[in-house]
């Protein structure tokens, strides 16, 4: 399968990334390691008329300690989140969630800005960084801006990054010592979740996002509340479908999808209490 | 678009459209077609090779996105005298491939695989190449092959 054409240019930096967009408007796509948009372009249902390449922007390739944060570089990719001795240590529950991206070929080249910017509700690490508080760094011709994970998802392959935004970093708040645990539903093992369930828990506070339970990553608030008013794990997880919209597709009905996030908020939830 | 990248340790300068897949580049312009193309989809890992030192996935990149960058497919793994790669040998001895279409790619994920991790349980050899379909099935000999890999090397 071949893209339709498209003029392609090489950025150097954020600005000119920025610039390059300005420049080129709406029919201009960024591409940093290009495995949620390439094969999108393969099976036309993508046909930017140019492709503006990130990929090489090395600066945004990092993860920091950031006092009550870590911060990673929008560019960093999957198995360097996967490897990480700092995530590890304070964010542990992305760094084992990046580790179910793909496979490892698609880890040495996909992004976590890729995969967030990209802002499909079946992908991993959005719903993980949402479960988490994080908060995502939008550069654009006017400066930074920052942008809770909670404020980013607007529908399918939809954000709220401006046409002249590129995500830069994104900072998830450490998790003190949290249990947790990343559940994945699938029927082959590099296959996307039909069902998944980022959860921590720390005391009576909780955190879980849902994957591929609409047309967003969810924030199931319900469950949290739930937790927070003293409900057992296995009432909280009852809740666990009360925030989603999920739809039916070949891999899934609608009901099955609202039991498997009931099933795995339940065995996250029990693990991340133990 | 003019791209150079060195390809099994010779550098390659070629013109390329912006939209030409690095598998495609690989077998139809430099002419190596050890590097199969499977599904097309970066799903079955026929077309593995390294890309700076590490297994990607060829049909999901672009050509142009590899320029500068060094890159070695399975025609580079064998010695100039024709001596097998340890991984390539391995496989050999444990009939590790039936049909070998999968076979270049497993030996480039592999062998990316024990850089990461050179001392792997069947496990993690499992883990590490989900990212590889052997369409004969032939996954036991295949784990067999590069365990084998790893021991002859520790």
């Amino acid at each position: 399968m071949i893209p339709a054409a498209f003029d392609y240019v090489r950025a150097e930096s954020a600005e000119e990334a920025i610039s390059l967009i300005g420049q080129h408007g709406d029919e201009a796509k960024f591409i940093a390691g290009g495995h949620s948009l390439l094969p999108m372009m393969k099976l036309r249902l993508a046909q930017p008329s140019v492709l503006i390449d990130i990929g090489r922007l090395s600066d945004l390739s990092y993860i920091r300690d950031g006092g009550d944060h870590i911060a990673i570089g929008a560019m960093t990719r999957h198995m360097d989140v996967e490897t990480s001795d700092l995530l590890e240590q304070h964010v542990p529950l992305l760094a084992h969630a990046a580790g179910h991206v793909g496979d490892p070929q698609v880890r040495h080249r996909g992004t976590i800005g890729g995969s967030i910017a990209h802002a499909d509700p079946a992908s991993d690490l959005p719903a993980t960084t949402l479960a988490l508080g994080a908060t995502y760094i939008a550069q654009g011709p006017n400066g930074t801006r920052e942008i809770a994970a909670s404020d980013f998802y607007q529908t399918f392959f939809e954000s709220a990054l401006n046409a002249d935004e590129v995500l830069t970093e994104i900072r998830v708040p450490k998790m003190n010592g949290a249990g947790w645990s990343f559940q994945k539903f699938n029927r082959r093992a590099q296959d996307w979740a039909i069902v998944g369930v980022a959860a921590w828990r720390n005391g009576d506070q909780a955190g879980v996002g849902l994957v591929n339970m609409g047309a967003t990553p969810v924030l199931a608030t319900s469950v949290a509340a739930a937790i927070a008013g003293g409900a057992s794990v296995a009432e909280a997880a009852e809740q666990a479908a009360a925030d989603a919209d999920p739809q039916a597709d070949l891999n899934a009905s609608v009901e099955y999808r609202q039991h498997l996030a009931r099933v795995l908020t339940r065995r996250a939830l029990e693990t991340a209490s133990a | 678009m003019e791209i150079t990248v060195t390809v099994n340790g010779t550098p390659q300068t070629h013109d390329v459209e912006p939209r030409l897949l690095l598998v495609q580049y690989i077998r139809e312009v430099v002419g190596l077609t050890g590097t199969n193309i499977g599904c097309d989809t970066s799903s079955c890992g026929a077309c593995s090779l390294h890309l700076n030192g590490e297994a990607v996935k060829s049909c999901t990149v672009l050509a142009v996105q590899a320029d500068g960058q060094d890159i070695r497919t399975i025609e580079g793994m064998a010695a100039a005298d024709g001596t097998l790669h340890p991984m390539q040998q391995a496989f050999m001895e444990n009939h590790g491939l039936q049909c070998g279409y999968c076979t270049p790619g497993m030996v480039m994920a592999a062998t990316s695989l024990l850089q990461e991790n050179p001392n792997p349980t069947e496990e993690d050899v499992r883990l590490g190449l989900e990212g590889n379909l052997c369409r004969c099935t032939g996954y036991h000999n295949i784990v067999k092959s590069v365990l084998a890999a790893a021991s002859a090397n520790a």
